[in-house]
């Protein structure tokens, strides 16, 4: 079972590296930008040493009275920071742009990737993925991601260099201020660390609360109208305000670790500086420094410090972004549980070589199935569909119809057994070359928030508009169709809501037929629709029914007692199977069902 | 300049992610609307206290933020020129504990925020999540459940923004620009002047930037929202997708929005890094300014050496509050836009209204009836429901039969009141369903909807939905009688086996025994079932119908069935077509009758 687990794993798995290793791959393509940004970055940091240098020199030697060389000093001096600032503002702009450009490619290739992967997982993941969580893994995870291989790393990688450079040259020019300066930095990391260990925890919970809020919220949005029925509304709320309450308290705790961290930052590299100015204060007294030179070695302080807060802020986001990209490896390294061999031809070709056309002759060969850790749900199922014949699929609620259905399509493959289709086993060949020869209409109807129109040509979007109408004239469609307020451009709404169960059913039947299968597939695909109404898409289904094979399940007998074939389905065994009046006298099962729906009425 | 969308917004359709991001450019260029920020304020005012506390926490945090430079020059100016060594380590200690206020002061008023702020929040939350308890099914058919998500979720965030940190950092830093200003202009006019020079080159800059930014900020946030929204369309999709085959196709959809995010993205930040080296050389311009012209003055004797270094070091003071503000401006057109999303949610009046002297619903014993009604789902569509008169006694089990999109399920809606009618009136025992509270109405009706939706949630959780604080084996007997029992406990985990998302581990039939159970578990007065054993087996569904004719025994009941053998033995059978009831009695009458009736049955039962 692909199940994704939605806990974090704990930060400290051996693969933490790998997995950063891993994002960081996604930068190769696009190495050369990177590269670029990265000589940008050291070029601005060159400019960011002169600069102190310059307004402490200009201090020392710009200020003296009347001389001319002092004044041509300042001249220089403010020159040169003036086209310093306009060199480093072009080197800005091109380091933020390159470093943008390939964090967004990152990010747009493992969105690609990340829809690829979701649209080819097999039913059974779907089953048990939430639409929430696929959701932000490839909006918000892919986000954090982008920020690592973008302004994260960058920040890192020119925080500490222009800590160590700052640190070098402080030292250089002054050992023991310089020294002194550097005293704040230990203080500096460990308050970082020290919040960061229990910042990063607690925010985890906070969003995994804020997202149980949301789930609330829309939870109860989607069954407003059960809400309703059941005069729920202030349980609904009670709970509700339950979630909102222990958000606002973690919250809450979350805003007292925030609003002492920065202060306490700022704190120690105010503080720090100000052993400085006194420190220093001294040594111009003393004569050992100039006033110049402790202005300069204020301002490098200032870029010492600025780098420790900023890292303090994205540490905690590299690990958190390290957590995504294993949420988002999850996805892309789950393997589709239905997939094809690699090479595997495609059924028309497959066919053709053997100088053969696809007929629609399906056979199940002792085929079992099972969902996961649930018990067997299909035992031992065999039977064999020839081409153009109505096999029709009749049992208990929950007795597995939709599970043998959904086999050949291969949404889920057997656990034992085989199904072949005219005589290829079906796993041989390319799924979609599969599923082309197959038209389906799921027992839940699904439609598109679009119009009628873009829902019905859905399988075949080249459809003509004559083609269109003809599969929708087939399913009894067009008629109500041609009533709504913009006929074929009607939206239909969120799944569907403002149409009537029949209505979207009709659609759907409208989209398998216009696709013209080989096999088609209605499963329970009329039971919202009237007797009437069904009768009439059987008779149309019947004039094209005989170029397909035809699967029908139903609960209706007057559905499925003219099929050719019938099985009866009980707790995923087939326990009987043929012909309408050879069931009525074979199978007790068939019989009662008989009795219950016609006998009975007849009497 | 993240996405602006919440950590978790799952279920956010296409359709609503465009109408939320079209809604927001509605309100494009109002940064400031009067009425919005006075109602919102309102939420702030239960915490005065906290609020005045900030106040004066900032007050502190702006004066000492001014404080310290003017030190720094003291220090160099009285004592380190000077040379005096116990006047420096004095004005350091008094520098090192303005720093310490300063730490305190800050801390205190961020707290302070983000608690007011966060109360705020998740007080606006609750009012709407109360607001939306209270609106009908109509506004649900026209909102998209990703939109109204997101006002609860996101919207409210932004606002939060603003009140809490935006108000007072737009007071704060005015106050420090302002105090800057004043230092300034005493310490020297003339240095002063000559910064500001740059001033108006840093509005205009900042300006250019805004308008430009909001347009390309705006627009990452549509791109964003369509790449969620197509997003969410394919995976609420999937099986469709495989069984059609269309994997490539929307592969090649995804791949042009996913491009137009990027490239919207990459847009809106090249703007930031053409205006953050402006903004930065202007700084540098002010300072490079500074320092000529203060040095000139230094060297003529015009000014101390302290003041030119704390001019420095007010100059750069001068310009992040320049930035914040700035800052502040976008937020606020965000935060504008999400007010007035959120005000017109709360404002939306509910559609079904309880009228303010309705009173509780009695002891329901049955009788419904429908006067001459009449209804449209919404003014701007047709009606569905022509002069319908229908009579059903207490007790009675009533049948509505029909073509689909005939108006049977509309019937259902109306008996239970989850709209009101358009024309005429619908009655429980003689009383106007209008009069009476839609909460005491509810309690007593059963429904079975159509589409059978399950929370997730275990099992057993859903059973007990309309009752709460019913007992397992209470659970269980409902179960049984929905006969739903035995497959429950067929899961591996029985009644605690958990329902997936879409309810995608239970066969369809078996969702809707589940929700026969929900029903039959509140006891209702009225029950109504519409279409709910349409996908069950019929001897299953003949086995719960035995179950419930016990139960149902003097209750009324209203069933909505396509096939036939579900409703045969109701006392009364209406047949509904275009929204009329067309024929009415019971099953022999009606065959005799040879209408529409009988010729629905020969259909069916030909065979
Ligand atoms: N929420 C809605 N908003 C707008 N129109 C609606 C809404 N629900 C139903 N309709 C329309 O009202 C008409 C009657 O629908 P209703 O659901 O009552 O039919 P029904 O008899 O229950 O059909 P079925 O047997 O297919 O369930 C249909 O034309 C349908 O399109
Ligand atoms: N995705 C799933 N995961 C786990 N169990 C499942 C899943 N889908 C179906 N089941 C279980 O498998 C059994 C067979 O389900 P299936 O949907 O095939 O029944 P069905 O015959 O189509 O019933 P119905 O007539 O109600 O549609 C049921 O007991 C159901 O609960
Ligand atoms: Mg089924
Ligand atoms: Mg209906």
């Amino acid at each position: 079972m692909q199940r994704i687990s939605s806990e974090n794993r704990p930060s400290t798995s051996p693969s933490q590296a790998q997995i950063l290793w891993r994002c960081f791959g996604y930068l190769r393509p696009h190495w050369k930008i990177t590269a670029g940004a990265y000589l940008m970055m050291v070029l601005i940091d060159a400019v960011a040493m002169i600069n102190p240098q310059l307004i402490g020199w200009a201090i020392d030697h710009g200020l003296e009275a009347d001389s001319a060389s002092s004044t041509g000093s300042l001249t220089l001096a403010v020159g040169a920071l003036l086209v310093l600032v306009l060199v480093k503002g072009l080197f800005t702009y091109f380091q933020g742009r390159w470093t943008e450009v390939a964090s967004q490619n990152v990010a747009y290739d493992l969105r690609n990737e990340l829809q690829r992967k979701i649209t080819q997982l097999s039913f059974s993941f779907h089953d048990q993925s939430e639409a929430g969580d696929l959701l932000s893994r490839t909006i918000q995870d892919v986000e954090r991601i982008r920020f690592l291989t973008g302004r994260a790393m960058f920040r890192v990688i020119e925080g500490s260099l222009l800590m160590l450079v700052t640190a070098v040259v402080m030292i250089v020019m002054n050992p023991l201020l310089g020294l002194m300066a550097l005293l704040a930095l230990p203080l500096l990391v460990v308050q970082s660390i020290s919040f960061g260990r229990v910042f990063r925890p607690l925010s985890v919970v906070i969003q995994k609360q804020l997202a149980t809020v949301t789930t609330r919220v829309e939870q109860n949005l989607r069954g407003a109208r059960v809400v309703k029925t059941f005069a729920q509304e202030e349980a609904e709320i009670e709970r509700f305000e339950a979630e909102n309450r222990r958000w606002f308290d973690l919250s809450a705790t979350a805003a007292r670790l925030q609003a002492v961290n920065m202060p306490r930052l700022h704190l120690i590299a105010n503080l720090s500086s100000v052993v400085i100015l006194w420190y220093g204060g001294t040594l111009v007294i003393n004569g050992q420094l100039t006033l110049g030179e402790l202005v300069a070695f204020t301002t490098y302080m200032a870029q010492l410090v600025s780098p420790v807060r900023f890292l303090g802020m994205i540490l905690p986001a590299i690990s958190m972004a390290a957590a995504s990209a294993e949420r988002i490896f999850e996805i892309l390294d789950t393997v589709p549980e239905v997939h094809e061999e690699p090479g595997a031809p495609e059924l028309l070709e497959r066919l053709a070589a053997e100088k053969r056309v696809c007929r629609g002759h399906i056979r199940f060969e002792n085929v079992a199935f099972s969902y996961g850790r649930h018990a067997s749900i299909l035992k031992d199922i065999t039977f064999d569909a020839l081409p153009d014949q109505v096999v029709a699929l009749l049992g208990p609620t929950g007795s597995g119809k939709t599970t043998v259905v959904n086999l050949i399509p291969r949404f889920y493959d057997p656990s034992a057994g085989r199904i072949t289709l005219d005589g290829v086993d079906i796993r041989e060949v390319t799924l979609n070359s599969l599923r082309a020869q197959i038209g389906i209409v799921l027992q839940e109807t699904t439609l598109f928030a679009a119009s009628i129109r873009e829902n019905i040509t859905f399988g075949r979007p080249d459809a003509t508009q004559e083609e269109i109408e003809a599969a929708a004239r087939d399913a009894q469609a067009h008629e109500f169709i041609l009533q709504t307020q913009k006929g074929y451009d009607t939206p239909v709404g969120e799944r569907g809501i403002t149409l009537s169960g029949g209505q979207k059913q009709r659609i759907a039947i409208a989209r398998a037929l216009l696709t013209d299968p080989r096999i088609l597939i209605l499963d329970d695909a009329t039971s919202s629709v009237d007797s009437e109404t069904e009768h009439l898409i059987q008779l149309a289904l019947e004039r094209v029914m005989q170029a397909r094979t035809t699967f029908v399940i139903a609960h209706r007998l007057s559905t499925v007692q003219r099929a050719d074939l019938i099985l009866v389905l009980d707790k995923g065994r087939i326990v009987a199977s043929g012909k309408h009046a050879d069931l009525l006298t074979a199978s007790p099962l068939y019989q009662n069902i008989y009795n219950q729906q016609l006998k009975r009425g007849k009497g | 300049m993240g996405f602006g969308i919440g950590v978790s917004s799952p279920g956010m359709g296409p359709r609503g992610i465009i109408e939320q991001f079209s809604g927001g450019d509605n309100q494009r260029g109002a940064a400031f609307n009067r009425r919005v920020v006075v109602r919102l304020l309102a939420y702030l005012k239960p915490y005065k206290r906290p609020m005045l506390l900030a106040c004066l926490a900032m007050l502190v945090v702006s004066g000492l933020t001014l404080l310290t430079p003017y030190l720094l020059k003291e220090a160099v100016d009285q004592y380190i020129s000077q040379g005096d060594r116990a006047g420096l380590a004095h004005i350091s200690l008094l520098t090192a504990a303005a720093f310490a206020g300063l730490y305190l002061a800050t801390a205190g008023q961020q707290y302070l925020l983000a608690w007011v702020g966060q109360r705020v929040l998740a007080n606006l939350r609750s009012a709407l999540f109360r607001h939306l308890q209270q609106l009908s099914l109509g506004y649900h058919d026209t909102h998209i459940v990703g939109v109204t998500v997101s006002r609860v979720m996101n919207d409210v965030a932004t606002i939060n923004e603003l009140l809490s940190q935006g108000i007072i950092t737009l007071l704060g830093d005015t106050l420090i620009l302002v105090g800057i200003v004043v230092i300034m202009l005493t310490m020297s006019p003339r240095l002063a002047l000559l910064t500001f020079i740059v001033l108006p080159l840093m509005l205009g800059v900042t300006m250019w930037f805004s308008s430009r930014a909001r347009v390309a900020f705006r627009e990452t946030r549509t791109r964003v929202a369509r790449v969620v929204g197509d997003l969410a369309e394919d995976i609420a999709g999937v099986r469709v997708i495989q069984a059609f085959g269309q994997e490539d196709s929307t592969q090649e959809r995804f791949t042009q929005v996913n491009e137009a995010n990027r490239d919207a993205h990459i847009n809106a930040m090249t703007l930031s890094f053409i205006f953050l080296p402006a903004i930065e050389f202007l700084g540098v311009l002010s300072t490079a300014i500074v320092l000529w012209f203060g040095g000139r003055a230094v060297a003529a004797d015009e000014i101390t050496l302290g003041v030119l270094v704390a001019f420095l070091s007010y100059v750069t003071r001068f310009f992040q509050p320049v930035q914040e503000l700035s800052r502040l401006y976008t937020t606020m057109q965000s935060a504008m836009a999400g007010g007035e999303q959120v005000l017109k949610l709360l404002d939306s009046p509910p559609e079904v209204q309880d009228q303010p002297e309705a009173g509780e619903m009695p002891q329901i014993s049955g009788r419904v009836s429908l006067d001459h009604v009449s209804f449209r789902y919404r003014p701007d569509l047709p009606e569905v429901l022509h002069d319908v008169n229908l009579m059903i006694e207490p007790g009675q089990t009533v049948a509505l039969v029909g073509p689909t999109g005939a108006g049977k399920t509309s019937i259902g809606n109306l008996i239970a009141r989850f709209y009101d009618v358009s024309a005429g009136m619908v009655a429980i025992d003689g009383i106007d369903v209008r009069t009476v509270t839609q909460q005491s109405l509810h309690r007593q009706i059963g429904l079975v909807p159509q589409d059978s939706f399950l929370f997730s949630g275990s099992i057993a959780e859903n059973i007990r939905f309309g009752r709460p604080q019913a007992s397992d084996a209470e659970v269980e007997e409902a179960a049984r009688l929905a006969n739903a029992h035995d497959f429950i406990i067929a899961k591996p985990d029985g009644y605690q086996t958990r329902v997936l998302e879409g309810a995608a581990n239970l066969s369809v039939g078996q969702r809707q025994l589940v929700c026969i159970a929900r029903a039959i578990l509140t006891n209702p007065r009225i029950l109504i079932l519409d279409e709910a054993t349409s996908n069950v087996d019929s001897m299953t569904e003949s086995l719960i119908q035995g179950a419930l004719r016990k139960l149902l025994q003097g209750r009324t009941a209203v069933v909505i069935a396509h096939r036939l053998s579900t409703i045969r033995s109701a006392d009364l059978i209406c047949v509904v077509q275009d929204g009329q009831i067309v024929e009415q009695g019971n099953h022999d009458e009606l065959l005799e009758r040879g209408g529409a009736y009988r010729a629905l049955y020969q259909r069916q039962f030909s065979g």
